[in-house]
């Protein structure tokens, strides 16, 4: 099992589900992070935290504690 | 293109609910940073705010165009990723289009990412019929190499499709066409958002997307990722510094080479002005008061201020219009994080630069009520555009070094503002605001050539004119006030002079002097006052007949018992003190409450108080 977090970058995976119910969920839904969306990760920030990811053609930066929540396939 | 005279200022907060309807009310929604205010201010011909990130627009305007006799009145809203909100400002544009209050509801796109801003157009179809996909940005998805076929869109979507760019005005005027056809065939009628999975409206949006856009290469898509790897990769902190240095060496060397003209022409004018005035024999103590008092203080905020504006400005509007602010949240949001406070503050930071009223309305976008707040409070811990010029005169002045010595001290001064901003939010989070980090989601949009003529024109025109408008508007009476009090006599002294007497123990326990410290009290209402009439207290009564050169504003001081600890506290304070009487306005409508608006004028005040006592008790120790 691997995190959206552990995406190190140009790295790309594929989103399983989203492992928390709160409204930062609905957030990366409104956003297409959708399970079966397919992710690239394109840059991390100079801190390690947080990274970019590239998400239906655009680029959405999340920070780790919540892209950890991210399950890849 | 940077902050405009309506986004700042007592406007910067006013709501957008007084719209003028004319034949057809027209609602621009769509997601964040795809163009909806270009389009507005293309249509409308007004100045909304517009730059090259993601939440610019957190009010929303009104603003109408006649087009083939017919009165349309365009509503910009805020942008929103869905319809199911969640920030104050996605709920404001939520709320417009399920009111019905528009007869047709156009949803702009981004070309360059369509697939995601389907969604919000999926979304929207649910509750309302009379719909226009407008898809702007076409100039730059060609250039991407991103093919879409209009005709397909439209017909998966069965709604029209017009194609825009709405920097040149491309395609503008059939989507005027449609929304004039649209208000006369379709019936108006709003149903409730239907329950349907946003999994799914996820799903339908990226067939649809599939289906209709052809992507033919990736070289641009690859060069922003070059420029990435530079502006937020490992010397990402030192672009940033050096950046600063550059636009304040090029803010300081413009400035330098222009000001003495410009306050030698100004000054042959007072002269002339003086003479009609004897001419046309008016009372010596009106010409006095008139030449002397309003008109010399008008010289010296225009001589001193225009210039480093009119450069300063334009730069910082061009690094907007690039796209590097998000980039700037991106990388000082772990800082941000470890204050218990959010990424997107650096976003509102950067808008505090141009207005701290500004910069205080634009915390809408932050989520967080908590995390907002701490951003309203600490706005002020950075100089914005009425305290940059004082700031600058007051360095130049008293460092020396040609220009880079000036301009590395500078860059070292706001520097210490934004490491007092990461201090005093790190405060708050531990004491008055005590609470969880919640999350931060930012789009960083791709990066877009600057239009820098335009840029420019607009800069000049709509923003440093106005500032200085500003300025002078409150400066004459300023001028005014202070000439009568520096003549109006009780005994021997002043009503002035008896002022900044009684100001002198606390502004020398400071490092200061009483005149400054009355200065930054009569200031309130303006910044881009406090320097000229600190020079009225200390010039008044004498008669300065040539320009203002910066030799002559270093000798004045001087004379006043300056020295370099005086120089580097003027500057801290000038950093840190109360917010300008707007700001604080501004502030009190935002958060509706007086304790919070209390401590935003505390908080700095506090900082700067305490920072300048500490560096007098240094320095005389030391000495």
């Amino acid at each position: 099992m691997r995190r959206l977090s552990e995406l190190a970058v140009d790295e790309s995976g594929v989103i399983s589900y989203i492992d928390t119910k709160n409204r930062l969920r609905r957030r990366l839904y409104d956003l297409g992070l959708v399970p079966g969306t397919k992710v690239f990760c394109v840059a991390k920030s100079p801190l390690g935290d947080p990274k970019a990811f590239l998400v239906r053609g655009a680029v959405i930066s999340l920070r780790c504690e919540d892209s950890e929540d991210i399950i890849l396939e | 293109m940077g902050l405009t005279k309506s986004s700042t200022g007592k406007n910067a907060c006013d709501r957008f609910l007084d719209i003028k309807t004319g034949d057809i009310t027209v609602a621009l929604m769509g997601n964040p940073n795809v163009g909806k205010s270009t389009l507005f201010n293309y249509l409308t011909g007004m100045r909304q705010h517009t730059g090259n990130w993601p939440g610019k627009t957190v009010t929303g305007a009104s603003g109408n165009c006649t087009y083939k006799n017919k009165e349309i009145t365009f509503v910009d809203l805020p942008g929103c990723y869905s319809l199911l909100s969640h920030s104050p400002e996605e709920e404001v544009a939520r709320d417009f289009v399920v009111s019905g209050e528009a007869d047709v509801t156009v949803v702009v796109c981004d070309a360059t990412a369509l697939e995601r801003n389907l969604i919000l157009v999926l979304q929207t179809q649910q509750i309302t019929k009379k719909l226009i996909v407008c898809v702007n940005l076409i100039d730059e998805a060609e250039k991407k190499g991103i093919k879409i076929d209009k005709e397909k869109l439209e017909k998966e979507l069965g709604a029209p499709v017009i194609t825009t760019a709405a920097r040149s005005g491309k395609g503008v005027n059939n989507l005027l066409d449609k929304i004039v056809k649209a208000k006369e065939t379709a019936e108006n009628e709003n149903t409730p958002l239907s329950g349907e999975e946003i999994e799914e409206t996820v799903n339908r949006a990226a067939q649809i997307a599939d289906a209709c856009v052809r992507f033919k290469n990736t070289n641009l898509i690859e060069r922003d990722r070059k420029i990435d790897k530079i502006l937020t990769g490992r010397p990402a902190y030192a672009v940033m510094l050096l950046m600063l240095l550059g636009i304040f060496w090029l803010t300081i060397a413009g400035a330098n080479s222009v000001s003495g003209a410009l306050s030698g022409a100004l000054f042959k004018t007072e002269e002339w002005l003086n003479l009609a005035l004897i001419q046309i024999n008016t009372p010596d103590f009106l010409r006095e008061l008139v030449v002397f008092g309003g008109y010399r203080m008008l010289v010296w905020v225009v001589s001193v201020m225009l210039p480093p504006m009119a450069i300063f400005f334009p730069l910082f509007t061009i690094l907007e219009d690039l796209g590097y602010l998000p980039r700037v949240a991106f990388n000082l949001d772990k800082c941000f994080k470890r204050c218990g406070a959010c990424g997107k503050q650096a976003l509102t930071m950067c808008m505090g630069f141009g207005c701290n009223a500004a910069g205080v309305v634009g915390a809408r976008i932050i989520d967080s009520p908590r995390e907002r707040l701490i951003a309203i409070i600490t706005n002020s811990l950075v100089p914005c555009n009425g305290r940059f010029p004082a700031l600058i005169s007051v360095i130049t002045v008293f460092i020396v070094g040609g220009v880079f010595m000036p301009s590395v001290v500078l860059t070292g001064a706001i520097t210490l503002g934004i490491v007092m901003t990461f201090l005093a939010s790190k405060f708050l989070s531990r004491t008055f605001l005590k609470g969880e980090t919640s999350s931060f989601v930012l789009e960083l949009p791709p990066y877009r050539r600057p239009q820098i003529g335009k840029v420019i024109v607009r800069s000049v025109f709509d923003r440093t004119l106005f500032v200085l408008g500003r300025a002078v508007a409150t400066a004459i009476p300023a001028g005014l006030l202070l000439w009568l009090l520096a003549n109006i006599n009780i005994g021997d002294t002043s009503l002035f002079a008896c002022f900044c007497q009684s100001l002198e123990p606390l502004g020398n326990v400071m490092g200061l002097d009483g005149v400054i410290l009355a200065a930054f009290i009569l200031g309130f209402t303006a910044n881009e006052t406090v320097i000229p009439i600190m020079l009225m207290g200390y010039i008044s009564g004498t008669v300065l007949t040539d320009g203002v050169s910066l030799a002559q504003l270093r000798d004045v001081l001087v004379l006043n018992g300056w020295n370099i600890v005086t120089a580097v506290n003027m500057i801290v304070f000038f950093l840190f003190h109360w917010p300008c009487a707007t700001t604080m306005l501004t502030i009190y409508k935002e958060t509706k409450s007086a304790k919070w608006t209390a401590l935003s004028f505390a908080l700095p005040t506090v900082i700067g108080v305490f920072i300048c006592i500490a560096v007098n008790l240094l320095c005389n120790l030391l000495a």
